[in-house]
């Protein structure tokens, strides 16, 4: 009798917990959008993001959360609400950070995610993503004095990689062309990874370039290791929003281009203010007028304050000073802008007109 | 004349009357069942009615044919034989594997120490019974997950590699594993060799499970030690007293007299202890090695059947662990006292 009671209330706690999964889920469908609704109702922004990259995210000396990443949280929280401040940072790991955007434990996934088919489509993970944010490639990294100069030579090897990333699966691929074998030693996240690699538990470890370069600039001795010539595969990395809640994703999409074409249009953190007072005074400055919302509707069609482009670009400046402020050749981290670059300039970043 | 108020009836004499129902013990008992079954099941519909309704909502009915697609991931350390081109239920009864082996060796290893620890802790040297109290206590207080970062980077990970390592006739413990003599390609016998910088031999233990095996092993050790020092506890001091008047020694006494008897106390507390150590062996992903869990991740990551995945999870650990439990109770049956 006892145990029939006991395994009862097992499946009921099982049941429950199952419930507790999903029922965070409800509430989608409603016209407008649920997810805009419930920040401002909450007063703040639930952002998800790694924590633990340099240049990305990271806690920064001051308990704050720092990085690119972390700053276009600001972007979102400074559009939607009007402060950038009104964000609660939400780290997660590689595999657990797409079951917290679609349990709506959190409102937006600002991690690198690369935008994949199956990440996608209805029928796989379902999930929304923007524009791409960050152009990257996947790399090895490897101790200079080990000698190994190519993927060949890590043939028999241990290679680190983090479990459930595109990283994992790009490797297994690109092994199993080349007809290497190798040992794959899967960790659940970064903060394992990184220590055993540096520890010399692999001979290499491999991931986004950027992410590998950002964890490099905190080992002991970053000159120590290097980046393979060769790149496993192609890496565009997008800010993540839930499928059913499309009138987020489009507020989330067009603080991307806002910042990009802030970038293309001259716009500054420094500035901005300056040129809005320009604008307003100014009547022929069309193009200018439309992006800062003087003239036209725009922040009310994506249910966003008029003047949202303005409070993003205050409270985080635009792409190319958020690229040179985390990423750039004068941080630790060093990264050239490439293909990050503005379209006018040879690279990859356009935003669609203000229009 | 004031009226004569009517004789009371002694109570004796009169049939007790019929309580009212709700007072009524044969209807009670009933009624409460029926209403608390009734919520639970209320509570069932409406969980699972709430579990439909939002997975039609997001367009994530339970379906089960992602199980037949390629995994695309590799298991270094699998048993079974795994590539990326296996589908998803192959790689999942890879991690299956993988999670059975390192419970079934940290069953064994756990028992071994819990025992010995446990039987210390009676021993007449003092240095030893003190010894195992600072074991026991030391170990049973720290998260299991500490103890095992503990393990793989600072004891495991700073072993030597390559030439450096430890060599033995036969094994070779190095960074990346223990390598131990066997029957090799063609039957032959062959050690350890170091081939292109890494040792290969025919047995290979990873460090990753050499970790998390020495962790489970030292703390459920620890735990086990205390079921088993609870055992021989219970054992009547009489029973010591008889044995040494007979001249058995302090070995010989434990092993004929007092385990054999204080084995009915132990193993029901053993059966706990089998079961956490077989639901804390999930927390090998904290040090590398692909397990079960690991697996799954993985698995829910690439495919999205987060619910799918997690049902299958919850199945496969409670499996186990009511696997464990029914030989627990038929070895608990074993060894009771029999009334002749």
């Amino acid at each position: 009798m006892i145990r029939a009671a006991l395994s009862f209330g097992t499946a009921v706690t099982l049941l429950a917990a199952l419930g507790a999964l999903v029922g965070c889920a409800a509430g989608n469908g409603a016209p407008g959008s649920p997810t805009m609704a419930k920040i401002r109702e909450r007063g703040r922004l639930v952002c998800a993001v790694d924590g633990a990259v340099p240049g990305f995210s990271t806690v920064g000396p001051g308990g704050a959360f720092v990085g690119i990443d972390a700053d276009f949280c600001r972007a979102v929280a400074a559009a939607v609400l009007g402060d950038p401040g009104k964000v609660e940072f939400r780290p997660v790991t590689a595999g657990e950070r797409f079951v917290a955007l679609s349990s709506g434990e959190v409102d937006l996934l600002s991690i690198s995610s690369t935008h994949t088919l199956s990440r996608d489509a209805p029928g796989g993970n379902g999930l929304s993503f923007g524009p791409v944010f960050f152009y990257d490639g996947q790399g090895v990294m490897v101790p200079k004095a080990s000698g190994i100069r190519s993927l060949r030579q890590l043939a028999g090897q241990p290679i680190c990689v983090e479990s459930g990333t595109n990283t994992e699966l790009n490797l297994a691929d690109r092994m199993r062309e080349l007809g290497l074998a190798y040992q794959p030693l899967r960790f659940q996240s970064g903060e394992q990874a990184y220590p055993a690699y540096e520890q010399g538990r692999c001979a290499a470890i491999t991931s986004d370039s950027s992410l590998l370069a950002a964890k490099r600039s905190g080992f002991k001795d970053p000159g120590a290791h290097g980046l393979l010539p060769e790149l496993l595969s192609k890496e565009p990395s997008a800010k993540v929003t839930v499928q059913a809640d499309p009138a987020w994703a489009d507020a989330v999409r067009w603080v991307t281009y806002t910042l990009i074409q802030a970038e293309e249009s001259g716009l500054t953190q420094a500035n901005i203010e300056a040129s809005r007072d320009a604008a307003q005074a100014d009547t022929s400055q069309a193009e200018a007028r439309r992006f800062l919302g003087i003239k036209g509707d725009f922040g009310r069609q994506l249910g966003l304050p008029a003047d949202f482009t303005l409070q993003v670009v205050k409270a985080v400046g635009n792409y190319g000073e958020l690229f040179e402020r985390h990423l750039g050749p004068a941080t630790p981290l060093g990264l050239e802008r490439g293909f990050n670059r503005l379209w006018s300039r040879g690279g990859l970043h356009i935003a669609p007109p203000f229009r | 004349m004031a009226p004569v108020p009517p004789a009371k009836p002694t109570p004796s004499s009169l049939p007790a009357p019929k309580p009212p129902w709700w007072r009524d013990r044969r209807v009670v008992p009933w009624v409460v069942q029926a209403v608390v079954g009734l919520l639970v099941l209320l509570l069932i519909a409406f969980l699972l009615g709430n579990l439909i309704r939002n997975l039609t909502a997001a367009g994530l009915l339970l379906s089960w044919r992602w199980l037949q697609q390629p995994a695309g991931f590799d298991i270094s350390e699998s048993v079974i034989p795994f590539n990326a081109q296996l589908p998803y239920w192959r790689a999942l009864a890879a991690g299956l594997v993988n999670t059975i082996r390192a419970v079934l060796v940290g069953l064994v290893g756990a028992t071994l120490m819990g025992c010995l620890v446990g039987m210390a802790s009676f021993s007449h040297n003092g240095l030893l019974r003190r010894l195992a109290r600072v074991y026991v206590e030391v170990v049973r207080n720290i998260p299991l997950l500490l103890q095992l970062v503990f393990w793989y980077f600072v004891v495991f990970l700073t072993l030597p590699n390559g030439v450096a390592a430890i060599q033995l006739p036969g094994v070779v413990l190095a960074k990346s594993g223990l390598y131990i003599a066997g029957l090799g390609e063609g039957l032959r016998w062959m050690g350890p060799t170091l081939v292109n910088g890494v040792w290969q031999a025919p047995v290979r233990l990873s460090v990753e499970f050499g970790a998390l095996l020495t962790g489970l092993i030292v703390y459920s050790g620890a735990f086990i030690a205390e079921v088993v020092r609870g055992g021989i506890a219970a054992v009547p001091k009489g029973q010591w007293e008889a044995a040494s008047s007979l001249g058995l020694s302090w070995f010989a006494t434990l092993r004929r007299i007092v385990l054999p008897q204080s084995l009915r106390v132990i193993v029901p507390g053993l059966n706990t202890q089998y079961i956490s150590l077989a639901k804390n062996s999930s927390l090998a992903v904290a040090v590398g090695y692909t397990d079960l869990y690991s697996v799954a991740e993985t698995t829910l990551n690439q495919t999205g059947r987060a619910v799918e995945v997690i049902l299958v999870l919850l199945a496969a650990y409670l499996t186990l662990d009511l696997l464990i439990s029914a030989l627990m109770n038929g070895l608990n049956h074993l060894v009771q006292i029999r009334e002749r």
